[in-house]
């Protein structure tokens, strides 16, 4: 490891901050809350300093390098968002304030809300949600509320195509239904005959990620939906991979009831430990009445002189509230600053060029590499890491050997369904160079593998840690980096 | 690929060896090979728990994926396999003897008759590798 931990850096009696002589008199604490040492490390501004900065040299970033993990839309994050962010108007507000005192931050929530609702055909979006996995959460929290109103308790079955989000079961199984998956067919869609068996009166809905993690849309897309309607159940469409789909299609006119959005994946908002996610849900009229609250509305319209005067309200048959305050406002600020940056056509063109580049490098990765799935696909694809002839190489070998390329690795052994999967997602935000040099070092590795394929096994080389022991590191949890010492 | 001729199979993977109107339940050799070194196991039931076929009696995590093993059969539960919880490595080692996952007694023996043979599996097997 070139950088120690920071309890490793920690000399006894260094330290940071200097506090100013008390003008007070001192009280001890009292004698249950004193404890012989808290064992906090002692380290000066400086050592502080350089060691997160070593630290965030280490870590690949979508600032750094390409960073093609499918699934997860790591698109640029344009600094222009940060900047609006940081505004000292939105910055410097806070939840608790009176709502007369931050009419520009609940004007910003309303048309951010008006705004999804019009990319996404949905009537109305609660904005909460912490994340995509509390967005589902609220979708089955509403499928099982409406159906509870509608007096049909039986309907107890949730849906699952074997290609969808690991987090749809996760999310079903913990709001108490029975996850039932469906398998894909030949072409990677919903295999219809298996979802006509399980269209009866205990069907609660089915959860569909389309595209879904094939990086395929749905071919049967509105017979699924309607079959799924014709038993009685609701449809929630995870919003994961709407990037593709921006400006093109939208979700609520296809007839799906509830999608959650990622911000921080479709309109750019920092992912994967840059900040917290944001996942706002939509909802048709219908189901509208049961979203978390506290949503932005106008209380009082406006005039040719005043603005309209904004509030909030809780709709009246709420599942209930899903986040202390207003959810995660930096990260709306930056999805409007987004939105408001391209207008119509250019979110038209985000979606265009995410599939662009994806069945561009398709192309050129399947030259090497196995594609199960052969079609035209949306923003990402699934190749096989692996070849028959060469039986040591395996995706994680891959993977592995991508970082010495200068590359993040694609998401890998997902979905299930492909053996020995490399998911990879450009997204829109990178050049044809990027792209052309990605496939090139895809191709390198295919001749390693066939020429040495043990060199792979030990691969990466140039990292600060060279090949880990994910089995230790799973069966060995270890963390504290250090024990009490009683 | 081990496949002991004397146990039965099922499609998604579990082997059940029957003793009388009592069996023990587990994941085949094939099944530890696909998901590779196994890192945690969780026993969803306890002693006198009853499922029915096809209920889930364990999650099993590996450094690839999380896979659910249910209930060739319906019945009674006898006994769990405590040892898994701090040697989980043991389905991979030895999935047919000390990686054992439940005891359980039979509600209806007829149930065994829609499982596979050891060379039905191994067909099956193939099958999915082709």
């Amino acid at each position: 490891m070139t950088e120690q931990t920071i309890y490793e850096l920690s000399q006894p009696g260094r330290k940071g901050f200097a506090f100013p002589e008390p003008d007070v008199p001192s009280t001890p604490l009292p004698q249950e809350f004193e404890r012989e040492s808290v064992r906090l490390p002692e380290l000066s501004e400086l050592d502080v300093i350089r060691h997160f900065t070593n630290l965030s040299h280490l870590n690949h970033s979508v600032d750094g390098g390409f960073y093609p993990l499918g699934s997860c839309t790591m698109k640029y994050n344009p600094k222009i968002n940060e900047a609006v962010a940081r505004l000292p108007g939105l910055a410097n507000t806070h939840p608790l304030q009176p709502i007369v005192s931050v009419q520009g931050n609940l004007y910003l929530m309303y048309q951010l809300q008006e705004w999804l609702q019009e990319i996404s055909g949905f009537d109305k979006v609660c904005l909460t949600p912490a994340a995509g996995a509390q967005g589902e959460l609220v979708g089955a929290l509403i499928i099982k509320k409406y159906h509870q109103d509608n007096n049909d308790p039986k309907r107890v079955k949730i849906l699952i195509p074997d290609s969808a989000h690991g987090t749809n079961p996760a999310t079903s199984s913990m709001s108490g239904f029975d996850v039932v998956p469906l398998p894909s067919d030949a072409r990677g869609n919903v295999d219809l005959e298996a979802l006509k068996t399980h269209c009866d009166d205990t069907l609660a809905g089915l959860m569909l990620t389309n595209p879904n993690t094939l990086g395929l849309f749905d071919e049967h897309v509105e017979q699924v939906v309607q079959l799924v309607h014709s038993a009685g159940g609701l449809v929630y469409g995870d919003g994961a991979n709407l990037n593709a789909l921006l400006g093109i299609i939208r979700p609520g006119d296809v007839g799906f009831d509830i999608m959650h959005f990622n911000l921080h994946k479709t309109f750019s908002t920092p992912h994967g430990g840059g900040g917290p996610g944001s996942g706002p849900v939509g909802v048709t009229q219908a189901l509208a009445d049961y979203l978390p609250g506290p949503i932005v509305t106008i209380i009082e319209d406006g005039d040719e002189e005043n603005p309209p005067f904004y509030g909030f309200y809780t709709p009246e048959k709420t599942i209930g509230r899903m986040k202390a305050f207003y959810g995660h406002f930096g990260m709306l600020v930056r999805a409007y600053t987004y939105i408001a940056m391209h207008g119509p056509e250019g979110l038209r063109d985000i979606g265009e060029k995410a599939v662009l580049n994806a069945n561009y490098l398709m192309k050129k990765v399947s030259e090497d590499y196995y594609l199960p799935y052969d079609r035209t696909c949306m923003h990402e694809f699934v190749v096989e890491g692996a070849w028959k002839d060469i039986p040591g190489v395996h995706a994680l070998d891959i993977a592995k050997r991508l970082m010495d390329y200068g590359f993040h690795p694609p998401t890998n052994y997902f979905p299930l369904v492909v053996h020995e999967a490399l998911m990879i997602e450009p997204t829109e935000t990178e050049s044809k160079q990027t792209l052309d040099a990605f496939a090139a070092a895809m191709k390198a590795i295919a001749k390693e593998a066939r020429e040495d394929p043990e060199m792979l096994n030990k691969a990466p080389y140039t990292t600060p840690l060279r090949r880990c022991d994910e089995v230790k590191a799973a069966r060995d949890l270890v963390f504290c980096c250090w024990v009490p010492e009683e | 690929m081990e496949t002991p001729k004397a146990l039965k199979y099922t499609k998604t993977d579990e082997w059940i060896k029957v003793d009388g109107d009592e069996a023990t339940v587990g994941i085949s050799d094939y099944a530890q090979d696909q998901l590779s070194d196994i890192v945690y196991v969780e026993l969803l039931v306890d002693e006198d728990d009853t499922v029915t076929k096809g209920d889930g009696i364990a999650t099993i995590e590996s450094v690839k994926a999380a896979a659910d093993v249910n209930a060739p059969v319906s019945g009674t539960i006898l006994a769990i396999n405590e040892d898994l919880e701090d040697a989980p490595e043991k389905l991979n080692s030895d999935p047919y003897q000390s990686g054992w996952l439940i005891k359980m007694k039979l509600d209806d023996p007829s149930e065994l008759d829609d499982l596979m043979s050891a060379e039905d599996y191994e067909a099956y097997n193939e099958e999915r590798e082709a």
